[in-house]
């Protein structure tokens, strides 16, 4: 119901939706329209493989998501987890030669059952520590990918032919974009289903006061293992989509840079939001793009002493300096930022709501 | 194995901190129907007595058995699930969730879905949402927190957030009400409200509770039993009159020898 001083939920399920006025469904399907047809027909073939870029980190960072902004573990092992993926996609495509819509699955199962394994140590420490070990994580799967040259190739990598469906192939980057678009919409909706329900509240519990959360009925072990497992299998498809964006797979494809490039992507979005997570890794990304793009050959240009590689640091540089400012100023991140302002203007000219929201 | 209207019977139990004795040789039981206060001088082990029924401390002796079940030896999580529930001294919510998501994540075992059913949503997992929202709408308006509905506990005032915690307990559909200091810090009328809902639940749901306070007035008010303990040892048990006349009590409480 619409009432004059904002929208007046009649029931609970109305209250609970994400989608809540007809205004919103309109908004939602013009944006559906808008991205299944803009960058495909106007954008060029660089600004395509941005937005495949972004889409799979997506997919990796809505991942971290579930394990750091709800259930509050970090993790330093995302990037381990997508080689996990990638590697497990490629294998079944190349030795097992089955279609991507099953590798695809595969690889999320992998990645998770793999997450689950280190799981049952970690889950039984916190921070640093946690750190430490997931930090260990990724050398350790890094190395097995190296001694397994039966599944893997080892450090000769594999190519990995585009997946193809019906006589279709997904070989060029806007065509990849139609696989990679979809699979992003499906794992933010599953997303935000876990962050809304019984298994969202549980991890929150965990992040906000294990000790409350245990007496309270939630077997914290239990919901930390779950948390990698959904973490891990989301950076599974992340993976295998990266390994066919890349056509390639190698055990440097995945470097640790990567896993904090996703947990600095998180924290600029905002811990614990699914939009968040999504805002946050466009922004860095599109950002790093710009640099790459427009700073690095303006600072060539302007001074053509400087060297190739001062110039080339020029991403890692603005991303840190983007991370530090958010954390100084702004730590819960740009979803935060645009909730205040969503409530300033409902509220308008009022300071605060009388109750309620 | 419900022996003759006890709930909770607790055994000989004995807890040690290295060497500080936290409980003595600490017996009691609650029984069905009644609201048992713990009281004793600060340290006297009260909060003890309800970590150990928790299953959050192992004491070293002794037993706890609920309803049959032997609760010593038992993981928290699994306590909760059999229907013991509890407020905590120095307040111990969700911070980062609202009101009413505090209480719902209480009720996360009776919520019958798997992290599967979960991430699709719609059917099973969206009725039982709805049918547990309505539930935990009723304690909302039961402890008069619908105003606070949708704010983040972390925000809210001290007296506010003890409320929240008493409903996350109710939330629980609890067999049990453990109240650790339910009142303490709070103001006169506050503690009013706060004596009022806990008499409303006990009146209405008709479970035991088991509660520690420091005001006297108000316990002896409000318990039907009164147990004391003092560096771990129970000194004195009995009826709220027979309690306020126990020489044992009254020394204790002044420190005179
Ligand atoms: N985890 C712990 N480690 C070491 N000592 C502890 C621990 N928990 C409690 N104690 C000790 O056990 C004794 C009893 O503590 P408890 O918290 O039960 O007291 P209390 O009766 O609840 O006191 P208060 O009225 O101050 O809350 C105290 O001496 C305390 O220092
Ligand atoms: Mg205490």
């Amino acid at each position: 119901m619409r009432l004059p001083e904002g929208i007046f939920n009649t029931s609970y399920a109305k209250d609970t939706a994400i989608i809540r006025t007809r205004w919103q469904w309109f908004l939602f399907v013009l944006l559906l329209i808008l991205l299944f047809t803009l960058p495909p027909l106007f954008g060029n073939r660089h600004q395509l493989q941005l937005a495949n870029i972004i889409g799979i980190s997506i997919i990796a960072v809505l991942g971290l998501n579930v394990l750091t902004g709800c259930a509050g573990q970090i993790s330093l092992g995302q990037a381990a987890f997508t080689a996990v993926g990638g590697y497990t996609a490629a294998a079944f495509a190349v030795k097992l030669d089955l279609p991507f819509w099953l590798a695809i699955p595969a690889a999320a199962i992998v990645a998770g059952l793999v997450g689950l394994i280190f799981a049952l140590p970690a889950a039984r420490i916190k921070g640093f520590y946690l750190a430490m070990s997931t930090l260990a994580a990724h050398f350790i799967i890094l190395w097995v990918v190296k001694i397994i040259p039966d599944i893997t190739d080892g450090i000769n990598g594999m190519r990995v032919p585009p997946p193809e469906l019906g006589g279709f192939s997904f070989d060029t980057p806007q065509r990849l974009y139609f696989l990679i678009i979809p699979i992003v919409i499906i794992m933010a909706f599953l997303a935000r289903n876990f962050v809304r329900t019984k298994v969202g509240r549980a991890m929150i519990a965990v992040r906000d006061n294990d000790l409350a959360a245990e007496v309270m009925g939630v077997n914290t072990f239990k919901y930390k293992v779950l948390a990698f497992t959904i973490c891990s299998a989301y950076a599974g498809v992340a993976g295998a989509l990266l390994a066919y964006n890349h056509k390639f797979v190698h055990p440097d494809s995945y470097p640790l840079m990567d896993a904090i490039w996703y947990l600095g992507m998180l924290i600029v979005g905002g811990m614990g939001s699914v939009s968040g997570a999504i805002l946050g890794t466009i922004f860095i990304r599109v950002l790093n793009d710009l640099t790459a793009t427009e700073l690095v050959p303006f600072i060539s240009d302007t001074w053509p002493s400087m060297s190739a590689e001062v110039a080339a640091s020029m991403g890692p540089l603005t991303f840190g300096l983007i991370l530090m400012l958010f954390l100084i100023f702004e730590p819960r991140g740009i979803i935060h930022r645009w909730e205040l302002f969503k409530a300033s203007y409902r509220l308008w000219p009022f300071a605060h709501a009388p109750g309620g929201r | 194995m419900n022996t003759n209207g006890t709930k909770i019977i607790a055994k000989d139990l004995v807890l040690n901190f290295g060497g500080v004795t936290a409980l003595n040789n600490v017996s009691f039981e609650l029984r069905e129907g009644e609201i048992l206060a713990i009281i004793g001088p600060n340290g006297a082990g009260k909060t003890c007595v309800l970590n150990c029924i928790n299953g959050f401390y192992r004491p070293q002796n002794g037993k706890i058995i609920f309803e049959g079940y032997d609760l010593t030896k038992m993981k928290p999580h699994k306590v909760a699930k059999l229907g013991l529930a509890r407020t905590f001294q120095n307040i111990e919510l969700y911070t980062g969730l609202s009101t009413l998501d505090n209480l719902m994540a209480a009720r996360h075992n009776l919520i019958k879905y798997n992290f599967l059913t979960a991430g699709l949503y719609f059917g099973w997992a969206h009725r039982q949402e709805m049918e547990h929202r309505r539930i935990v709408e009723d304690i909302i308006d039961f402890l008069e927190m619908a105003p606070i509905r949708y704010k983040p506990v972390g925000s809210l005032p001290y007296g506010q957030r003890k409320r929240v915690e008493l409903g996350r307990a109710l939330a629980l559909e609890p067999k049990v009400l453990l109240l650790d200091e339910p009142m303490a810090g709070m103001n006169v009328e506050e503690k009013e409200d706060m004596a009022r809902f806990i008499l409303d639940t006990f009146e209405l749901k008709n479970i035991p509770i088991i509660i520690i306070e420091h005001d006297m007035g108000l316990v002896m008010d409000i318990a039907d039993r009164i147990i004391v303990l003092d560096f771990g040892q129970k000194i004195a048990e009995g009826t709220p009159e027979e309690i306020k006349t126990n020489p044992e009590v009254i020394r204790a409480y002044l420190g005179t020898e």
